[in-house]
């Protein structure tokens, strides 16, 4: 979606303010929502891409003028709804009242250890062979797609070229919206400044993103 | 986006009162509780992981071991995941590492546009400022502004490469090794690279700030 998330180039959000000496956490409810935010999400009810597109799939002045972390509680919060974990009923009372489905597993503490350092691998097979290779000149394609997309704006309709060839991973664009993983061949593309910004960009700038096989055209 | 330094000044005055992001943090986990979904003991774990365990010690470790062992570092370049592994730094998001190099003519600076993504297995938690729209909307397009910001100047002729993490590859940065470190032991070389040197926003300490 052309998304109040897609920021690449965006003006007028002010100074990028580094805080000296920044804590890990502002507040202890930060440390609840990050906990909370993991916890929910090993019940295996939804995937990484879906819960990005929770978050992202905001309004842009509620988008904009939220924290990360509150971010992260309306994106799991929606998702709790829809999964049906969480009634309206629940979130008013601020106490269980209705019930849930049984999740495919519950965390426990002894667990974390192990599951974070294992983490959530996303790469997968793919059953066809690599489309590009490092060197070959693409073009990005230019769609706005109203589900999620990892292609940001910026780069839509641009010529690059590939850096190199990755692996195959899920595919954001379906796996967000339960269409399944589809997975592709995800490469490192490379465009110069000017072919995004324009003749008066910084002539030294090169960008990078990491595009699947589908958002790519030879040029 | 800023925080509001002032919540524990105000709060003390009424107690019995949380802001508006507290009380709903509480009662989502009194509900996910209740309903046996989540183990609040869990929670606690992965907090103390993120503010002990796991933060950019780490990443200054491999950064270190890249510098004083030239083998290393021509793994960590073919195949970061496995290399970062073999120090012990594994899992969550950083399940597929790249390490960048910078060099003589080339600086890396890292960043989501799109949302957050960073290499939490090396570095931790990201800082607010990474995750907040103008870091994520100027790396991009103002990158020298940006490190104007964080006190770093470039000469004008050095080349600036922008990784935008839109996929699941998580990336570190290797700063330069700052000269008269010849010889150093890797822990006193750690101690050069900071967090910022290793997004890009920064660049490793000089010895005699060490």
């Amino acid at each position: 979606m052309n998304g109040p998330h897609d920021l690449g180039g965006q003006m007028g959000l002010g100074p990028v303010a580094p805080e000296k000496d920044e804590p890990v956490f502002h507040a202890d409810w930060e440390k609840r929502a990050l906990g909370l935010t993991l916890c929910a999400g090993a019940m295996g009810a939804w995937n990484i891409d879906e819960s990005r597109h929770a978050r992202e799939n905001r309004h842009p002045v509620d988008y904009l003028s939220s924290t990360y972390y509150e971010l992260w509680i309306k994106g799991l919060e929606r998702l709790l709804r829809r999964h049906g974990f969480v009634s309206e009923r629940d979130l008013a009372a601020g106490r269980a009242l209705d019930g849930a489905p049984e999740p495919k597993r519950v965390l426990k503490a002894a667990e974390v250890p192990a599951v974070l350092s294992r983490g959530g691998p996303s790469d997968r097979p793919v059953g066809t062979p690599a489309r590009f290779k490092a060197g070959d000149r693409i073009v990005t394609r230019n769609f706005s797609p109203a589900g999620h997309t990892r292609l940001p704006r910026y780069a839509r309709g641009r010529h690059g070229v590939v850096e190199a060839v990755r692996e195959g991973f899920v595919f954001p664009d379906t796996n967000a919206h339960g269409k399944g993983e589809n997975p592709q061949w995800v490469y490192t593309v490379v465009f110069d400044g000017r072919e995004i910004w324009g003749d008066d960009a910084d002539p030294t700038l090169s960008v990078s993103i990491d595009a699947w096989e589908s958002y790519l055209e030879p040029a | 986006m800023s925080h509001d330094h002032d919540h524990d000044h105000h709060d003390h005055h009424h107690d019995n009162e949380l802001d508006p992001m507290a009380a709903r943090v509480r009662a989502l986990e009194t509900i996910l509780t209740e309903k046996g979904l989540i183990d609040p003991a869990a929670i606690d774990v992965i907090v103390d992981t993120y503010e002990t365990k796991v933060g950019p010690r780490n990443g200054a470790k491999v950064v270190a071991r890249a510098w004083s062992d030239p083998g290393f570092a021509g793994w960590l370049k073919q195949d970061a995941t496995a290399a970062i592994a073999s120090l012990g730094f594994t899992g969550r998001q950083g399940e597929h590492m790249q390490a960048v190099f910078n060099s003589d003519d080339t600086h890396n600076l890292v960043v989501c546009t799109l949302c957050s993504c960073y290499p939490w297995s090396v570095l931790g938690l990201p800082p607010v400022w990474y995750k907040a729209p103008p870091y994520r909307s100027r790396a991009v397009i103002d990158p020298r502004g940006v490190l104007a910001e964080f006190g770093v100047t470039l000469p004008t002729t050095k080349k600036i490469r922008v990784w935008d993490s839109t996929a699941e590859l998580r990336y570190l940065v290797v700063p330069e090794r700052p000269a008269g470190t010849e010889g150093w032991s890797e822990e006193k070389l750690a101690a050069l690279v900071t967090r910022d040197s290793m997004i890009g926003t920064g660049l490793a300490l000089e010895p005699e700030a060490a």
